[in-house]
Formats: C-alpha cells, sequence, structure tokens
C-alpha cells in the first residue's frame, strides 16, 4: 500500500552524493533526479526507492555557485538527469562525462526556464550548435535519421556514427520536440494539472494521470472509493494491452509482416475502442482525476470482461502464428541485446528491464489502487534480454492484464456503493506519486501551496530508458535499428518532456 | 506463411459512402446546448475553449480537450456530442454555434481549396510531421491504415517523402525546435499542396500552449487549410479532414 507520505530527507551536498550512492550501493534503485529553483538556491532532488516507497533525497546549491560535484561522475544512470538540469537551470555537474545539451540546446548567455521559479520563462531560441559534434577518428560517417521520420511517427533525431566497427554509437536528440511541459504545471489546480499529465506521454495517459493523482492524494490524504480503486486497474490495464499490441505491430513492420501489421492494428483498434466506450476517449481522458474518478463508467463490468476476453481470444491466435514464424524470431532473436547487468546498475524499467533480469514493478512492489487488494500476477521475467524476450515480455503481460481486468470486474460487481470520488481539499506540501506505465514506472514529484501546483516533474520510464539506446547496438546497426527502436516500446513525447 | 483467412473477419468501413455506426456514435466533439450563458462556465475550462459573450455561450471547438468539466459542472448546458465529422475549412468554423459572419467567409475558402486540390480527387500522397504531439496523435493517424479503416480503399496514402506528398499532416503544438523543420518539409512538398492541422494541439496548442517552448499551434508557422479539432483527433476526424481537404465531402 503507498505509504501516506513521501519521506523527504535533506543533505548537504557532499553528503547527499553519498547517501544516495550508499543506498544505491545497498540495493535501492536510482529511479530520477531533478532541481527545483527557488531563488536564491536550487534545490536538487533525488529520487530513490525504499521499501514500498520512492524516497526523495534533497540538496541545495546557491545559484550563484551554480555547479555542483557530479552525481553521474559515481553514478551513471544520473547522466541524462543532470543534462537536463544543466539544460533548464544552468546549473553545472562538475565531472560529468559528457554534459551535452539534451533537451534544450541553449546557447550560453541565454536565460533558462528555472523550472520552479516564479519568474515567468522567456521563449527559447534553440542553437544546435551548442552540441559538440563527436569525433572519433577516420571512416565515420553520420546518418541522420531525422528529426522528421519517414512514415508516421514522433520526431526524434538518431545520428547513427558507424566507425565502421563491431558497436556503433548512436545519438539520440530528443530536444526538437521539447515541450516544456513541466513548466506548464506551475500555477494550474491539481485538477487542471490531472489533464494535463495525461499530455506528458498521451499514449499511457492513464498511467501518467494516475501517478499524478497519488502524488495529489497523499498530500490530501485521502484514498479514493474502492470502486475508482478497481476501474483504475482496469482503465490501466487496457493502456498496457493497447500499447503492447501498438510494439507487436511495429516490430511485425520492421519485418514486413504486412498482415501481421494489419492484425496487430485491428486488434489494438479493438482494445482503443473498448477504452472509448468505457470513457468516451480512446485514450482514457478526462476520467482519473485525485480523489477517484471523474464521470461514471459507461460500461457493466462484466459486460467489459466479456468483450475484452473476445478480443484477446483472437490476439492469441495470431500470437501463436507470430510467434511459430521462424523469420520473424530470426531478425529479433540476439538483436538489440541489453546485458543483465546493465540494466540492473541502470534501474531499467519496464518490460525492457524485466526482460533483461529484473522484477521490478510498481504494481506490486509498491502497489495502489485495487493492486494492493488484488493477487499478485507479475509475468516472469527473463534474464535473455533481446529483442525477442522484450516482445515476449509484452505478450506475458497482455495475458496477465486480461486476467486482472477480469478480476477486478469480478470485484466490482459485488461493490454496492456508488461513490467514484473523494472530495480533494486544497493541499500543500510535497509527495511523490507512480504508477507503472506500460512503459514501465512513471514518477510524479509534485509540489503543492493551497491547491496549486508550485512545482511537478514527471519522470517517464521513456526518458529514463531511452538513454539505454546507447548500448543496445552490436550487430548492424541499419537493418537491427527498427526492431531495436519498436522492442524498446518508447514515446519520445515522455522522453522529450 | 499462414496468416490467411485468420481469426475474427475484420469489417472494413465503407463510411464516408456507407454510414458507420460508430463514426455517428463516437463523442467527438462538445456542444452548448442552449443559449443560457455564465461566467462561471468559462471558468471551469481549462483551455479557454468556452466563451460567454452576449449571452450567448460557444465553444471554440479549437481549443477544447473534451476533458468534460464544463459537462459535470453544467450537464444542462453542454454535452458531449456524437459524431465525427468535425474537421473544418476555417478556424472560426470550430467555434459552436456557429458565428454569423463565417458562413460566406469558409465558401470562399472552400471554392479557393476545391480549384486547388482538382487534380487529387482520385488519389492522395499524404506526408505526416510531428512538431510536437504527445503521441497520442501518430497513433491515430496510423490506425487509418489499420483494416478497419484502410484508407487505401480510398486512394489515399502515406509517403515517406515530402517531394510526393500532396497533403502535410501536422501533428502537435508546434514547438520551437519543429519550426524549422517543419518549414523545410513544406517546402519540399510540391505545389499546389493542402495542410491539415491535426488535433486540438496543432490548432491551437490545446493545454500545452503557452510555454516557453511552443508556440500555440502551427497556424503561425504555416498556412493551414484544413483544421480537424480532437485531443488526439480520432481516425474517423481525421479522414473527414483529408475527405474535406480533397474536395471529395463537405463540412
Ligand atoms: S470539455 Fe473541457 S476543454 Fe472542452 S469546453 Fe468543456 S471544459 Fe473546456
Amino acid at each position: 500500500m503507498i505509504g501516506s507520505h513521501t519521506t523527504i530527507e535533506t543533505y548537504d551536498v557532499l553528503s547527499w552524493r553519498k547517501e544516495i550512492c550508499a543506498r544505491v550501493g545497498a540495493g535501492r534503485r536510482f529511479a530520477g533526479l531533478f532541481a527545483t529553483v527557488d531563488d536564491p538556491v536550487v534545490r536538487l532532488s533525488a529520487l530513490v526507492t525504499a521499501d514500498c516507497d520512492i524516497d526523495v533525497l534533497d540538496t541545495t546549491v546557491p545559484l550563484e555557485v551554480s555547479q555542483y560535484p557530479s552525481l553521474a561522475s559515481v553514478l551513471p544512470s544520473a547522466a541524462w538527469y543532470e543534462r537536463e538540469i544543466h539544460d533548464t537551470t544552468g546549473l553545472v555537474p562538475v565531472g560529468h562525462p559528457r554534459l551535452d545539451p539534451l533537451v534544450l540546446p541553449l546557447p550560453g548567455d541565454a536565460r533558462r526556464p528555472m523550472p520552479g521559479s516564479k519568474t515567468p520563462a522567456p521563449s527559447v531560441d534553440l542553437d544546435e550548435s551548442t552540441i559538440p559534434p563527436r569525433v572519433l577518428g577516420h571512416g565515420i560517417f553520420t546518418i541522420p535519421h531525422g528529426p522528421v521520420r519517414s512514415g508516421v511517427f514522433e520526431s526524434v533525431e538518431y545520428l547513427v556514427e558507424t566507425p565502421g566497427e563491431d558497436i556503433p554509437y548512436v545519438g539520440i536528440r530528443v530536444y526538437a520536440k521539447h515541450r516544456g511541459i513541466e513548466k506548464r504545471f506551475e500555477g494550474l489546480t491539481t485538477q487542471e494539472g490531472v489533464l494535463l499529465a495525461e499530455r506528458v506521454e498521451g499514449v499511457a495517459s492513464v498511467a501518467h494521470a494516475l501517478a499524478f493523482s497519488h502524488a495529489v492524494e497523499k498530500l490530501a490524504d485521502i484514498t479514493p472509493p474502492p470502486r475508482a480503486q478497481y476501474w483504475r486497474v482496469i482503465l490501466a490495464e487496457l493502456e498496457r494491452i493497447a500499447n503492447h499490441l501498438d510494439v507487436a505491430m511495429k516490430c511485425a513492420d520492421a519485418a514486413g509482416l504486412a498482415v501481421a501489421v494489419a492484425r496487430f492494428g485491428y486488434h489494438k483498434e479493438n482494445i482503443l475502442r473498448l477504452v472509448g466506450a468505457v470513457t468516451g476517449s480512446r485514450f482514457g481522458r478526462g476520467i482519473v482525476v485525485p480523489g477517484g474518478l471523474a464521470r461514471e463508467i459507461a460500461v457493466e463490468p462484466g459486460e467489459l470482461a466479456t468483450r475484452l476476453t473476445e478480443i484477446i481470444g483472437h490476439v492469441r491466435a495470431d500470437v501463436e502464428l507470430l510467434m511459430s514464424t521462424s523469420s520473424f524470431l530470426d531478425r529479433l532473436r540476439t538483436t538489440g541485446p541489453l546485458d543483465p547487468t546493465l540494466a540492473r546498475v541502470h534501474g531499467a524499467l519496464g518490460p525492457v528491464g524485466r526482460a533483461s533480469g529484473l522484477d521490478d514493478d510498481a504494481r506490486w512492489f509498491r502497489p495502489y489502487d485495487g493492486y494492493a487488494k488484488l493477487p499478485p500476477l507479475p509475468a516472469p521475467s527473463s534474464a535473455v534480454g533481446d529483442a525477442l524476450a522484450r516482445l515476449q515480455m509484452r505478450w506475458a503481460e497482455i495475458w496477465n492484464a486480461a486476467e486482472l481486468i477480469r478480476r477486478a470486474a469480478d470485484v466490482l460487481e459485488e461493490i454496492r456503493s456508488e461513490v467514484l470520488c473523494t472530495d480533494v481539499a486544497d493541499c500543500g506540501g510535497r509527495a511523490v506519486g507512480w504508477a507503472e506505465a506500460p512503459q514501465g514506472e512513471v514518477l510524479y514529484a509534485v509540489e503543492c501551496e493551497d491547491g496549486r501546483i508550485r512545482r511537478c516533474k514527471p519522470r517517464s520510464a521513456s526518458f529514463h530508458n531511452l538513454v539505454l539506446f546507447h548500448d543496445v547496438f552490436r550487430g548492424d546497426i541499419f537493418t537491427d535499428f527498427p526492431f531495436i527502436e519498436a522492442s524498446f516500446g518508447l514515446s519520445i513525447a515522455g522522453a522529450a518532456g | 506463411m499462414p496468416w490467411i483467412s485468420r481469426g475474427a473477419r475484420v469489417v472494413t468501413t465503407r463510411w464516408p459512402r456507407r454510414a458507420d455506426q460508430y463514426a455517428d456514435r463516437f463523442p467527438a466533439t462538445v456542444s452548448p446546448t442552449s443559449a443560457f450563458a455564465s461566467p462561471e462556465m468559462a471558468e471551469v475550462c481549462p483551455t479557454g475553449a468556452i466563451r460567454v459573450d452576449d449571452d450567448q455561450v460557444r465553444v471554440d471547438r479549437g481549443r477544447c480537450i473534451l476533458c468534460g468539466r464544463c459537462v459535470r459542472h453544467f450537464p444542462r448546458h453542454f454535452r458531449f456530442t456524437p459524431g465525427s465529422e468535425i474537421a473544418r475549412l476555417a478556424r472560426d468554423a470550430l467555434v459552436v454555434p456557429e458565428l454569423d459572419k463565417t458562413d460566406g467567409a469558409v465558401r470562399a475558402v472552400r471554392d479557393e481549396l476545391s480549384a486547388r486540390t482538382r487534380a487529387l480527387r482520385r488519389s492522395v500522397h499524404i506526408r505526416h510531421i510531428d512538431v510536437g504531439s504527445d503521441g497520442a496523435d501518430e497513433w491515430e493517424v496510423l490506425a487509418l491504415l489499420n483494416p478497419i479503416y484502410d484508407v487505401h480503399r480510398l486512394g489515399i496514402f502515406f509517403t515517406a517523402s515530402p517531394r510526393h506528398a500532396d497533403i502535410l499532416l501536422v501533428t502537435g503544438v508546434g514547438t520551437r525546435g519543429m519550426r524549422e523543420p517543419l518549414a523545410r518539409t513544406l517546402d519540399a512538398l510540391p505545389r499546389p499542396c493542402v495542410v491539415i492541422a491535426a488535433g486540438t494541439d496543432a490548432i491551437s496548442g490545446g493545454l500545452v500552449h503557452p510555454t516557453y517552448a511552443t508556440h500555440g499551434g502551427i497556424a503561425d508557422l504555416v498556412p493551414v487549410d484544413v483544421w480537424v479539432p480532437g485531443s488526439p483527433p480520432t481516425p474517423f476526424s481525421l479522414l473527414h479532414g483529408i475527405l474535406l481537404a480533397i474536395g471529395r465531402m463537405s463540412s
């Protein structure tokens, strides 16, 4: 069960770094890092797992000092977080292995957005010349993939620098679609904030709305009514099924299996229609709010379960076919292997981590809503770590999702109370909420004053996992790339912020 | 490959030639149900889509993200409205009830667009570009290719090359970082061409705008011909927008 409040501890900079490393050394997972500008200081907050919880470890750096000893220099998984903080605040982590711009390439003298600061952020003009080219030696050629992609994709640029070696380096540039969305939370009410959370990573709207709402519910010290809790499970699991079917479709597309693409596209459409029938939105938007659910559900739980069972039956038949297509399996097997040690050290999230030997899953390790009351149903993890293992993980998660929905629907049939939402009083303070999105754990660190958001940091699994792209290219990059990208199943919106 | 005649038979929609229940019933918009106007109505809307003036309340669908707050707080005055044919040829025409002045203006726009797209009636090629979506818009665009919508049956194709495209379909709020890639892509399209703003974010910036990194939609960046509301826009609404663009449907 989620604790009723978030533990926040404050350290001076040096002991802060030491404490984080000590906890990670003792088996905890480093889950994120963000900055809040609180003139005249910047507060750095690290998120670290605890027993059934996520703790916050704070330190402060005076703005006029504007530097601190890099955490990434001793904890590599902090590298992207420190680059992002540098982009948005100008703070310099001394000793960082490679402090290139990540989400916001700005000239050195530019005013930065300063998340948390009450001063409005001026519009930015990106300057790509601030990104140093990576030079590896003779024979390098770079092939830009983007940011405008061929096909219907989110915009992102992958710079493939292939020095004719076995292990090419893939540069990842997400800044073109950086929306500055976390700054947009500031000043909104929590009821507005949840709508924005749905748009941070639109394919995981429900998970983001849940993680945000969980943070606010902690601040307000309330628990949603049981009916809302079980419906939340159903909505989150439907979202998981849709996302995993999307991954299947894209893997099949990478292999040129047109019929399989059509089949999984068809199943995905049926799931989106089911979500639409239940909530009025094909992405389950506008329904999860702090306190519970915003509106009545349009479908009886029993009917929903019946309709889902039918769809899943068709999915199973097609999965059997796809997974007995040897040309397809050959393309995935050994492709894009994520080494289990690296996965653990980095704290790889979601199906990507679980296909490389990790078992963390917020639904069972830090359960929330109906998950806290249903018997745990974790998908068995695998230590193989290739694109095939990641796809197999998603099948297992689809079957489990369907089972969870059936169980939640059964419970719902027995719940007499009609109540769907608990009132949320104007609240203040800081809390961390989470949910297991299809991509992996989503965290929301929310700080409120009198019911308005002062600072909100969404941390998507896509942001945390995307950096692993650097380390999974082993074979022919051009043929493997689409399989690796598809099997990771990440969202650029969620990574670019 | 034993992928033949498997599983459930897919029924491809025949829309727009035949009615489609899903297209007709899906609640793709929100509308005021009476003229009754009070200032509190505007206050519940997170995006400023509700306008209260002259004792008449209006919803600007180009700003509406379908959050349902108006419906929840004023159930007698707002409702989700079924129907997918919600794309329009003029920004003002997204406001309901319609502003009087838009009628003639829309007709002029339609005639001009119709002349421009005369050559495209039979087959049309679309280039998609994301300029800051939340990722859901791309799912809905891609859905047009699934066997339920199967837009190839209508002679609609997606192309990787802007040089072969007749339509630029734009999703997303318009980030500052995508301004130039968008301009370059549009430049690469042959003329005549059509630009579709797909989704509330692309139309007005939705709830995401304003931030330091966004433009409020794409209208300040490229000339828009067709506006498709929705957060994200549904496949049927996107299809309506595309058919509207090439003069094969009316609004
Ligand atoms: S549904 Fe939401 S965004 Fe749309 S008009 Fe109503 S309150 Fe505004």
